[in-house]
């Protein structure tokens, strides 16, 4: 029993993970239906603003909490202004452009940043200071859950509830659900979509840096091409949940981190991706949605 | 290709001339010929040419000193680049030029193709760098020796350290799905069972670069594993280490050459402490290594390249046991090899009845106040 609440929260941490950049591609996808491949990369930029502001920090002195804040506040502004700008440049000319081409485009500057930031800062591994203490009173479960752990938990649910409020209730909510549905319609009732979808790319965004800073943290090392496979990971999961979904990301990313987990404790560690991706498969045979995507009615 | 199809011809009329040239090769033994094979052009230059620099040293420093038993050593330098069809055409040849010795073979593919062809010849041949297991350990080749320790000999290493110093009874072999990596945990797995000491708990591969490995952390603690035995690099061992500790997981941690290191050291930082590393073992402090490093920077101005050390030990046992044996007889030669210790630049060696120095190779580091310490 033990060992499955160890498994279990082994696989709800990494569904945490996930969940963090899945929800950056799943919003972006929901207001303009493009995958945005450079996600993983912002997600890096964010790690590596934030190690570079927490060395800075810990050498000028500062107290633990002030370096998670201002690092990760650094982090949110650096990535916001990249996923900002990446908007502008590389798909805005290309909104009206057949699909595939704004997927090129994403592509093409996914590798340019990595390749950026290879040649920028270095190929090698970095050390990632350990931003998140380990507190005292977790002492007695540090064996199952960490207190990095529960930190990623913890905010990935926040994060989430924030952004379900924030969609459902409020005004700029409103804006992107309107654009999400018909876009021509909602510039017709005087909804400014340009910055409906800036906004989102910012939101997303700010979600990827402040998952970069937590993951990097807790793993403890950071290089230029993690962005790249912690992207292809939480994308999947953002399919598996139904793209385009908000809770469905959540949800994908957990039921892959899970899955991911349990393959490793009760078969193989050698066959998580083979589960993993056939859970993929199944899902997307009966539900070709997603988990709580929903069916996409073409007008005829 | 037209150098190629020359380089064939050239062979497939030596291979011709052997059965005319074998009765006078008796005549000319005023020469010791030793031939230095290897790719010395093409993408794997650089392990192949620092064995014909060290070849030249030698050669020259003999010589000069009056040569072996009186004899000159003449250096016959033949590419082979690599490739196994070149390697048994380089053979022919070498064998058609009267070679007696040959120092090389670097890759291990090339040579294991050329080996039937010298030992058929009764010559023997001493790599500095071909470790694939199977060349000595197959016995197939009683004319093959080499100064570099074959690629199983870490893994071999780090169980006789984990079972005979450490005393662990069940072990956990983890590797990164990687041809390195998982070679060296098959191996160590293959003689942690073959020793009968110890249980393998856990032999599993990790996906290499996943964000979170608290999962087979956790399947490892189940397991009851008093050591972890990976085999991969330092990315995933740092990760894998922080994580262990991390999940209050007290096992020891015992790795290869590629985690040996420092960055393993810089990322992993304070949860790389006490943890185990086998790498080869440091002669940089051995005076005839630097003689052997002096002696090339003075000749070519550079410092020397790969294998170069190797191949110059390689050169000063194939001399001494020449200089015993009196002669280039194979046996002759396999008994001095075996029974006299020569001092070289990679340590004081001989050879063990497989082909294999004693004396080269791995020692095991631990990480000790951030830094490796060879451990005695």
């Amino acid at each position: 029993m033990d060992y499955f609440i160890e498994l279990l929260f082994s696989g709800l941490s990494r569904g945490a993970i996930y969940a963090l950049i899945a929800l950056g591609y799943t919003m972006v996808y929901g207001i303009i239906g493009l995958i945005n491949f450079a996600h993983g990369e912002i997600y890096m930029i964010g790690a590596f603003t934030s190690f570079i502001i927490a060395t800075i920090l810990t050498i000028l002195g500062f107290p633990g909490l002030a370096i998670i804040l201002l690092a990760g506040l650094a982090a949110v502004i650096w990535s916001a202004s990249y996923g900002y700008t990446i908007e502008k440049v590389a798909y805005k000319p290309l909104r009206h452009a057949p699909r595939l081409s704004a997927l090129i485009s994403a592509i093409g500057m996914s590798m340019f940043l990595q390749n950026y930031v290879l040649l920028a800062q270095t190929s090698d591994f970095l050390p990632f200071p350990q931003l998140v203490p380990d507190f005292d009173f977790m002492e007695p479960i540090a064996h199952i859950v960490g207190s990095s752990d529960m930190v990623i938990l913890v905010t990935t649910t926040v994060v989430m509830i924030c952004l379900t409020i924030l969609i459902k209730y409020t005004k700029i909510g409103k804006a992107m659900r309107a654009t999400s549905q018909d876009r021509t319609m909602a510039m017709l009732v005087g909804i400014n979509v340009n910055r409906i979808i800036s906004i989102t790319f910012i939101i997303g965004s700010s979600l990827a840096a402040i998952g970069g800073m937590l993951v990097a943290s807790h793993i403890g090392q950071i290089n230029f091409y993690i962005g790249f496979i912690a992207g292809i990971k939480a994308f999947t999961a953002a399919v598996l949940g139904g793209i385009g979904s908000i809770p469905g990301a959540v949800l994908g990313s957990v039921v892959l981190g899970l899955t991911e987990s349990f393959a490793t404790g009760y078969v193989s560690s050698d066959y998580e991706d083979v589960f993993a991706f056939s859970l993929l498969v199944l899902i997307l045979i009966f539900k070709p949605s997603g988990l709580l995507g929903k069916a996409d009615t073409q007008k005829v | 290709m037209k150098l190629n199809l020359s380089k064939k011809l050239i062979a497939a009329t030596a291979g011709l001339m052997l059965i005319a040239a074998a009765p006078v090769a008796g005549f000319a033994e005023d020469t010791i010929k030793l031939g230095v094979v290897g790719p010395h052009s093409g993408d794997l230059a650089s392990y192949g040419l620092p064995s014909v620099n060290a070849a030249k040293i030698l050669a020259e420093q003999i010589n000069a000193a009056g040569g072996i038993n009186g004899k000159k050593i003449e250096l016959l330098v033949e590419d082979t680049v690599c490739d196994a069809k070149t390697a048994t055409d380089v053979a022919t040849k070498l064998i058609s030029d009267g070679a007696q010795i040959v120092l090389g073979g670097i890759c291990s593919g090339s040579t294991k193709a050329a080996l039937p062809i010298y030992k058929d010849s009764g010559i023997l041949v001493m790599s500095p760098s071909a470790t694939n297991p199977a060349l000595t350990q197959s016995g197939d080749y009683d004319n093959f020796f080499r100064t570099i320790a074959p690629d199983d000999a870490q893994a071999q290493l780090d169980v006789d350290f984990a079972l005979d110093k450490l005393g662990y009874t069940k072990i956990a072999v983890v590797h990164d799905k990687g041809d390195y990596g998982k070679g060296f945990a098959e191996f160590a797995k293959k003689f942690l069972e073959e020793s009968g000491k110890a249980e393998v708990v856990l032999f599993e591969g990790v996906t290499p670069g996943a964000v979170d490995y608290s999962a087979i952390v956790q399947k490892i603690k189940k397991s009851g594993a008093e050591a972890v035995m990976f085999g991969g690099y330092h990315p995933e061992a740092s990760k894998i280490v922080t994580m262990m500790k991390k999940k209050r997981l007290k096992a020891d941690f015992i790795s290869d050459d590629g985690v040996k290191d420092n960055t393993f050291i810089k990322v992993a930082g304070k949860f790389a402490e006490s943890a185990y590393a086998s790498g080869p073992t440091d002669t940089s402090s051995n005076p005839l290594n630097k003689a052997a490093v002096a002696a090339h920077k003075a000749e070519y101005n550079a410092d020397p390249g790969a294998f170069y050390e190797n191949a110059y030990s390689a050169v000063l046992a194939m001399a001494n046991a020449v200089k015993v044996a009196g002669s280039t007889d194979l046996d002759a030669l396999k008994k001095a090899l075996q029974s006299e210790k020569v001092d070289t630049p990679v340590g004081t060696i001989s050879f063990d009845e497989r082909g294999d120095a004693i004396g080269v190779g791995f020692s095991v580091y631990q990480v000790q106040d951030g830094v490796f310490v060879e451990l005695k």
